[in-house]
């Protein structure tokens, strides 16, 4: 290994380094005595700027500093999934069985676990020519993952075996442009350098999460981004928990950053409990956490991110569907902004540096929809949820307003919503999805014919009600005509019985598209009716007091096995207003 | 251990030393004046040749030729021993009553390590506070953190006091201890507090950290993180369950301004330094459960938010790393209810886990989402009424702006040594929602309704009757 440097300064996470040999921007560096784990984010003639992923207090001007000549990488192979990682892959459970409860630093583990033996079954036969990205085998990662393991060459397969094996020893050989390659079921990537591709996919199938005001109003597509801003207590965990939980994508990505110890916590001692529904297993056998809590160093949950989407990348390459949730990712601005001023760099917008809006952008546009490499035809994708925490709830400010020109779904959380109990706490009037139009031909295809129609319709009557309500404020609601008093029963309906779910129902945590059209529809059958009913003369009294409104309130705890219930609804608001109407 | 007469310059609470080697980050040094003085202070940037000194307490009487820097070779470590309990401190953690100076068991570094999050284990033990807006509503769990937003010239020193003095664990005797934090609040706050303290005993298991509003400002750092380091070894290492009770941590991010302006750095919002978030967390985070402890840090801090501002940095920031907050208002206080506690910006992100059949009762989360949503109605209402007249009003809308006013005036208000059990406080919610048809009851389950709404009615036949008469 090269000659070791020299600890020149130190302040906070970043410390300055001379001499350090054949440094190269991003390389990894071993700081101290301890052997710190660092990055170099600045070179300026023979110093090398240094930020730390550890604590830095105690650290003395002097010490030697390694370089390792690699950039910050992961390990990508089995046993990742079930895996809860600190911000640069490191297992926090393996941390535990060797420094205790609190995280000391210096501790040095490998990401995947060296002593399990995988069942390795070989797809390709020697002789064979594989390109970069091909299946060379499987490996039933857990219950409900099969890991695929990916060639990182294109050559001759010279030989390959299935059997047992651990992640280091060699699974065979690969001639690679003449030359003989060891392979190995993992690979190292570096987590600033996007995964490749073949082609990216127009994004044209929705990713159902089950929560109603998510995928009637602003749905997100497969390979799609969204961003969730909102203040402080208006939901967002528990928001991003559930499009985590009920998502239906086969891999989860879950990134703590910045964010509370107990809330990582909760995800960890929840999942494991969680059913998926397909298949009755515990969420967590197709679940990675990473978790790098406000309290731990700043610069890893600067890496956090990129640590995150590499891993998603990973699973999107063996043709899985992945939901990368990114929490908060305002928390890994504020870390680019501290170590910024700690760097002494000019800082932008509100202390910001310059170039957040590259680095947003730079993120989120790793999601998509991709036909992955190989020569068979995989499709896999990456959703990228990320919340936003913009300070006192006001978007205007730099991360929020960056983060609004690259996604293209805007789910806005809105606290008064949420101090009245509405959950999820989504604004409607405010929040807009880009991919709206996109996806209608799959939902005419795929839900009903007549969905997309209600949908604007629906939409089209909250807004009215918004107006509405205004006038309300001024002169109180009997001054309204009878028809628009009618609007102000549905859209409360709209509000209550549809937009509002339950995340700790067990029937209501998660409604099926077939589910929520059915509940969409039975209110708007409602509307039609209601509407008829004023048209020919009804008092509006008796509208308002149709018994069916009770049913229509406890439609949300009509499980999906009963859904032939709605059917009867139906015919029962039907006759309702029939009865109605007689009198 | 070195000793430099190198100060070249001295800026604020900054010492600039020349010429120093050997010197590590955050070591802690002894400034030694012309006079003999000796202060405390930190290393916060450390170069080949220079060493930047951050003084606890003034910079007055150092000077470059007659003064001294003397590196001692450590980070800032606190001596811990049970014999804590009982006693009253310096914000610097030196005995301040007219006890023995305290025999460390063992010396730990003041800013802690960060629990790793594999190894928590989530709080779930409800914890009785005997006030019916946080019991009922903003429910308080074993190991959480959960401030108190305030605003001056609000008794919300009366209401961490009467949350220290009757928070209990229901059905269990276990060990229980109060590490109390002053940071920069006055004497007569912090007298308010050792007084109820020691009227109730309480002070036999506390461990009191005073820094005092004419405390060095820069020492304001220091303390929350010594109680808290008390705070961890009691629980960890100890098994007690601790309340660690901090106020005000507005002074805390005054003091982090002055420095962070002292050190000449880029300031974030209002003048605040851009790592307020991060530093925020190394002191909020510190509470919680541990796999396979029994005890437990729950954190109970104070804050003025300056200008009853929600939006301002310092409730801010806490807000997104703290598991809730109890908001105090105003126009409660205005109104003399006591305690002002308005729920409805007020928040408790753990109440799930601490609330339900086996633990409060099984009707406690529909209670609450129901007088949350109810209140909320009445409110709006309020301002409508405003306008348009009450005449105007529907008479479902009538009854929820009744249930806004005596939901103040019965639930929200109560005595300062009044002591709620939480069936009580649960009736009582049950009692006001029985002024709202019961049509509108959509977050309660049916069954409930009928076991606690209807099962009441026919116990208390005339209470019921009266509001139906004023109807008219």
């Amino acid at each position: 290994m090269a000659k070791k440097g020299t600890l020149k300064r130190i302040s906070g996470p970043v410390v300055e380094v001379k001499d350090l040999d054949d440094a190269k921007l991003y390389d990894v560096v071993r700081v101290g005595e301890e052997g710190l784990v660092g990055e170099i984010i600045k070179i300026v003639g023979g110093t090398s700027v240094v930020q730390v992923y550890e604590d830095t207090n105690g650290l003395k001007p002097g010490e030697p500093v390694e370089n390792t000549g690699q950039p910050l990488s992961v390990e990508l192979g089995p046993g990742i999934l079930r895996n809860i990682y600190d911000g640069i892959q490191r297992p926090l459970k393996d941390i535990e069985a060797k420094s205790g409860y609190f995280i000391r630093r210096g501790i040095n583990v490998p990401p995947l676990p060296r002593d399990v033996k995988w069942d390795f079954k070989a797809k390709v036969k020697p002789g064979e020519h594989v390109k970069m990205g091909d299946v060379l085998g499987e490996v039933q990662e857990t219950e409900l993952i099969l890991h695929k393991v990916l060639s990182p060459y294109e050559g001759k397969i010279l030989n390959v075996k299935s059997g047992k094996y651990t992640v280091e020893q060699e699974i065979g050989e690969i001639e690679v442009a003449g030359k003989k390659k060891d392979l190995y079921m993992y690979q190292k990537w570096f987590v600033r350098t996007p995964r490749p591709y073949t082609e990216k996919l127009a994004p044209l199938i929705p990713l159902v999460t089950g929560q109603r005001v998510v995928d009637t109003f602003f749905p997100i597509s497969k390979g799609g981004t969204a961003s969730i801003p909102g203040p402080f207590g208006s939901g967002k965990t528990v928001t991003q928990q559930s499009l985590a939980k009920y998502s239906d994508t086969e891999i989860v990505v879950y990134i703590g950053c910045g964010e509370r110890g107990n809330e990582m916590t909760e995800v960890l001692t929840e999942f494991p409990h969680l059913k998926d529904d397909k298949s009755g297993k515990p969420l967590m056998e197709r679940t990675v956490l990473i978790a790098n809590t406000s309290n731990m160093p700043v610069a890893a949950r600067e890496a956090s991110i990129y640590t995150g989407v590499t891993l998603a990348e990973y699973y999107r390459d063996m043709g899985y569907n992945v939901a990368l949730m990114a929490d908060s990712t305002s928390r890994w601005a504020e870390a680019l902004r501290e170590i910024g001023g700690r760097l002494e760099e000019m800082p932008g917008e509100e202390g910001y540096p310059a170039y957040l809006a590259r680095r947003l952008a730079e993120f989120y546009e790793r999601a998509g929809r991709v036909r992955t490499l190989g020569s068979d035809e995989r499709y896999g994708s990456i959703s990228i949820i990320g919340a936003v925490s913009p300070p006192g709830g006001d978007i205007s400010e730099p991360v929020s307003q960056n983060t609004l020109r690259v996604t293209k779904v805007f789910l806005a959380l809105d606290a008064s919503l949420a101090q009245r109990r509405h959950f999820p706490a989504i604004n409607w009037l405010k929040s807009y999805s880009l991919y709206k139009d996109s996806l209608d031909e799959w939902l005419r295809a795929n839900v009903s014919d007549e969905f997309p129609g209600m949908r604007d319709k629906a939409m089209e009557l909250l807004q009215k009600e918004s107006e509405l309500q205004e006038i309300v404020q001024l002169v109180g609601p009997d001054a309204l005509p009878d028809r628009e008093q009618v609007i102000l029963l549905v859209t409360k309906m709209l509000r209550e019985d549809f937009l509002q779910q339950n995340a700790y129902s067990d029937v209501d945590a998660k409604a099926s598209f077939k589910k929520q059209n059915l509940m969409l529809k039975s209110i708007m059958t409602f509307h039609d009716k209601a509407m008829h009913a004023v048209d020919i003369g009804v008092q509006l009294k008796r509208i308002q007091g149709v018994p069916v409104t009770a049913a229509i309130g406890r439609m949300k705890e009509i499980s999906e096995a009963e859904l032939p219930k709605f059917s009867e609804l139906i015919k029962e608001i039907e006759s309702d207003f029939a009865q109605v109407a007689k009198k | 251990m070195k000793e430099y007469k190198t100060i070249n310059q001295i800026a604020g609470p900054l010492v600039f030393v020349e010429g120093v080697s050997g010197v590590s980050y955050g070591e802690i040094v002894e400034v030694i004046l012309g006079s003999g003085e000796r202060k405390k202070g930190q290393v916060l940037d450390v170069s080949e040749s220079i060493a930047v000194v951050q003084v606890f307490g003034t910079t007055a009487g150092i000077s470059t030729s007659h003064s001294s820097v003397k590196f001692l070779g450590e980070t800032m470590r606190v001596g811990l021993s049970t014999d804590m309990l009982g006693r009253v401190f310096t914000g610097m953690g030196e005995p301040k009553d007219k006890g023995p100076r305290i025999v460390p068991e063992k010396k730990l570094d003041i800013n802690g390590l960060p629990i790793n999050p594999y190894s928590r284990a989530t709080p779930a033990d409800f914890i009785q506070t005997g006030v019916s807006t946080i019991d009922a509503m903003n429910t308080l769990v074993r190991g959480q953190k959960l401030p108190i937003f305030s605003v001056s010239g609000l008794p919300h020193n009366q209401l961490a006091a009467q949350i220290a003095r009757q928070a209990k664990v229901r059905g269990t005797e276990e060990e229980f201890a109060v590490v109390f934090a002053a940071v920069g609040i006055t004497h007569e706050e912090a007298s308010f507090f050792m007084r109820d303290f020691e009227r109730t005993g309480a002070l036999e298991k506390s461990a009191i950290f005073l820094n005092l509003a004419d405390d060095p400002s820069v020492e304001r750092i220091i303390t929350p993180r010594i109680a808290l380091t008390v705070a961890e070894y009691l629980a960890f290492e100890h098994d007690m369950h601790v309340l660690a009770i901090i106020t005000d941590m507005t002074n805390y991010c005054e003091s982090l301004r002055e420095i962070a302006a002292a050190r000449q750095e880029v300031p974030g919002r209002r003048g605040y330094p851009g790592y307020m978030y991060t530093d925020l967390s190394t002191i909020y985070e510190r509470a919680g459960r541990v796999k396979g402890k029994k005890g437990t840090v729950t954190q109970l801090s104070i804050l003025t938010m300056p200008g009853d501002d929600l939006t301002h940095p310092i409730p801010d920031l806490t807000g997104y790393i703290t598991e809730g907050q109890i908001v105090l208002a105003r126009d409660l206080h205005r109104k003399n209810i006591y305690p002002p506690v308005d729920v409805l910006p007020s928040l408790s992100r753990l109440m799930s886990l601490g609330i339900g059949p086996d633990k409060t009762r099984e009707d406690h989360k529909g209670v609450s989402d129901q007088m949350y949503a109810a209140y909320a109605t009445g409110r709006d209402l309020r301002s409508l009424s405003a306008v348009v007249g009450e005449e105007a009003l529907t008479e479902t809308d009538r009854k929820f702006l009744r249930f806004a006013d005596e939901f103040e005036n019965k639930f929200v208000r109560q005595g300062p040594y009044e002591d709620r059990s939480i069936e009580r406080t649960l009736d009582l919610g049950w009692e006001l929602l029985s002024l709202l048809p019961e049509e509108e009851l959509k977050r309660v389950k049916k069954e409930h309704i009928a076991k606690y709404l209807h099962g009441k009615k026919k116990e208390e036949q005339k209470p019921e009757a009266k509001p139906a008469k004023e109807k008219k």
